[in-house]
């Protein structure tokens, strides 16, 4: 305890003055329109205000759907994040700048492309419909394939990042000792690069949690089906301020839970 | 693959739903027309924002390139928007001069805030139903409305047009069964012109706008319900001078026959 708080002091002697200003405001910048938010805050109704069927549903509803989303990016996100960082294929730039185009994409576009690929008359969506009569949009899974959309770009970086940065000798020691690449990809790759996953995965969660414009796009609007707490939130704030400013205090509340936790145990170095 | 999926992206109307959403820049036309600005009426200078009703959208971008031209040296911009989400923005204070509300309560309530007065009715709209071309549901009235096998859609009952299409259901005594509650009138026509839904309410104007991508079921009179839209000038507006001759315009005769070859009534 001693010996790191001695080191603490030490390192804060080197950080210049104009770096610990610009991080400052870098804070304040963030901070400001928090407490902005607290302070608008309908504290004495709050209890009221969150009672509502409306605020259980859509609360349900967003984080059942972050975890669905978060879970399905890390299935198909962390071997493809792999595959970017360990193989070298015709093309591999064009994939790259591929699977990041739903991060500058601006998300109700996000949203429409979608339609046009499983909507009723979309590219799949339609000879599924037609044989099957399953539909995405207007469904639970519909808010599930749009935050994924949005949200897997931040878990591959994020996860692709940490492999470049992992060493590649335990791999390449393990296939000197025979083992397969499916085996080295299970047994090394993934338990090394944990905490990018874990950074990756919370980015992700936090990311769809928050999102909007693909989902309301692509999934629709309805309470307790499709309705989560961003879409709650942008039409409570035409309506209904304090109700709108409970919702986001209830956003807040949840990602921190989730999130600060697991920043204490596996993104501080 | 990609140019066809990118020219695909250009091709769709999004909703306008970014909040910051401003009027369009198409304004490169106004300065080649030559002035025919009537001797009457001094001419108007300057930009001017109008924050109008989503279902505004067509009719009133005709409108201020037709005003434009009449006022050469005026520019205006809008901000097409629920009139519910552009009432919250002008109480917020966004720099707007003029406001046209789908609804009489939403201006109410800027009136109210001491945002602007003396609103006046321009025109009405009517519902109607709004089925993609074809009718592969084989909506013929309201009714159809509580049948849960059909993809229905209202605009959410926090804007004008969710809150006139539940007021015509409830005249028609349907329980609708809906599949999504669209935050904006446009919103909701973007996806009965794509046929991702089989039917919603939308006003006569947004019918006649889709053209060929929708058809319209009417809706009896006993049933529909009548929007009136209220325009005023916002007590802050920046461009006081401007918005009071764009309000006139919208009043004048050219202006109603410009709003009624879109659908709308005269008040």
């Amino acid at each position: 305890m001693a010996r790191r708080v001695g080191a603490r002091r030490a390192s804060q002697q080197r950080v210049p003055w104009w770096i610990l200003l610009l991080a400052a405001v870098a804070v304040a910048y963030v901070a400001v329109p928090f407490v902005a938010l607290l302070q608008r805050a309908p504290w004495s109704d709050l209890g009221d205000l969150l009672g509502r069927s409306i605020v259980v549903d859509a609360l349900r509803l967003s984080i059942t759907t972050a975890f669905a989303a978060t879970g399905l990016a890390m299935l198909l996100g962390i071997p493809l994040a792999w595959v970017l960082a360990r193989t070298r294929f015709p093309g591999r730039s064009v994939a790259r700048a591929l699977v990041t185009l739903p991060m500058v994409l601006p998300p109700v576009v996000g949203g429409a492309a979608l339609l046009f690929a499983f909507g009723r008359r979309g590219l799949l969506g339609a000879p599924v419909y037609d044989s099957t009569g399953f539909l995405l949009p207007f469904s639970m899974w519909g808010v599930v394939a749009a935050n994924t959309f949005v949200a897997m770009p931040f878990l591959v970086l994020t996860v692709e990042a940490g492999l470049r940065a992992a060493d590649p000798r335990y791999e390449d020691a393990a296939a000197t000792l025979g083992a397969s690449r499916s085996m080295i990809f299970r047994r090394i790759t993934v338990p090394h690069a944990g905490p990018s996953i874990i950074a990756g995965a919370v980015l992700c969660w936090a990311r769809a949690l928050g999102e909007f414009g693909a989902t309301v796009t692509f999934a629709g609007n309805l309470q307790g089906r499709t309705q989560t707490m961003p879409l709650a939130v942008f039409l409570a704030l035409e309506s209904d301020r304090d109700a709108a400013i409970a919702l986001s205090l209830v956003l807040i509340a949840v990602s921190l839970a989730v999130i600060l936790p697991l920043r204490d145990r596996w993104l501080t170095a | 693959m990609k140019l066809r999926a990118v020219r695909l992206l250009a091709v769709v109307s999004v909703p306008a739903l970014v909040l910051a959403a401003c009027g369009d820049d198409d304004d490169d036309d106004a300065g080649s027309t030559t002035a025919e600005a009537s001797a009457e009426e001094p001419a108007v200078e300057g930009d001017i924002t109008v924050f109008a009703a989503a279902s505004l959208t067509d009719a009133f971008t005709a409108l201020g390139t037709r005003f434009e031209s009449e006022n050469p040296d005026a520019s205006v911009e809008f901000n097409f928007g629920a009139s519910s989400a552009l009432r919250e923005q002008i109480m917020a204070g966004a720099p707007a001069d003029v406001f046209a509300s789908a609804n009489t309560s939403n201006m109410d309530q800027v009136v109210d805030g001491g945002a602007a007065a003396d609103p006046q009715n321009f025109v009405t709209n009517l519902l109607e139903i709004a089925v993609p071309a074809g009718n592969e549901g084989g909506v013929s009235g309201l009714d159809d409305f509580a049948n849960p096998d059909l993809l229905i859609g209202l605009c959410a009952e926090e804007v004008p047009c969710g809150e006139f299409g539940r007021e015509a259901l409830a005249n028609a005594g349907v329980t609708p069964s809906i599949d999504t509650n669209e935050p904006d009138v446009r919103s909701l026509l973007t996806k009965l012109e794509a046929g991702d839904l089989d039917a919603g309410i939308v006003y006569v104007t947004d019918v006649m706008a889709a053209g060929d991508a929708v058809e319209g079921v009417e809706i009896p009179t006993d049933q529909n319900v009548v929007a009136t839209y209220p325009i005023a000038t916002l007590t802050d507006a920046p461009d006081a001078e401007g918005a009071d001759a764009f309000v006139e315009f919208v009043l004048s005769d050219e202006g109603q026959e410009i709003l009624q070859s879109y659908g709308f009534d005269a008040p």
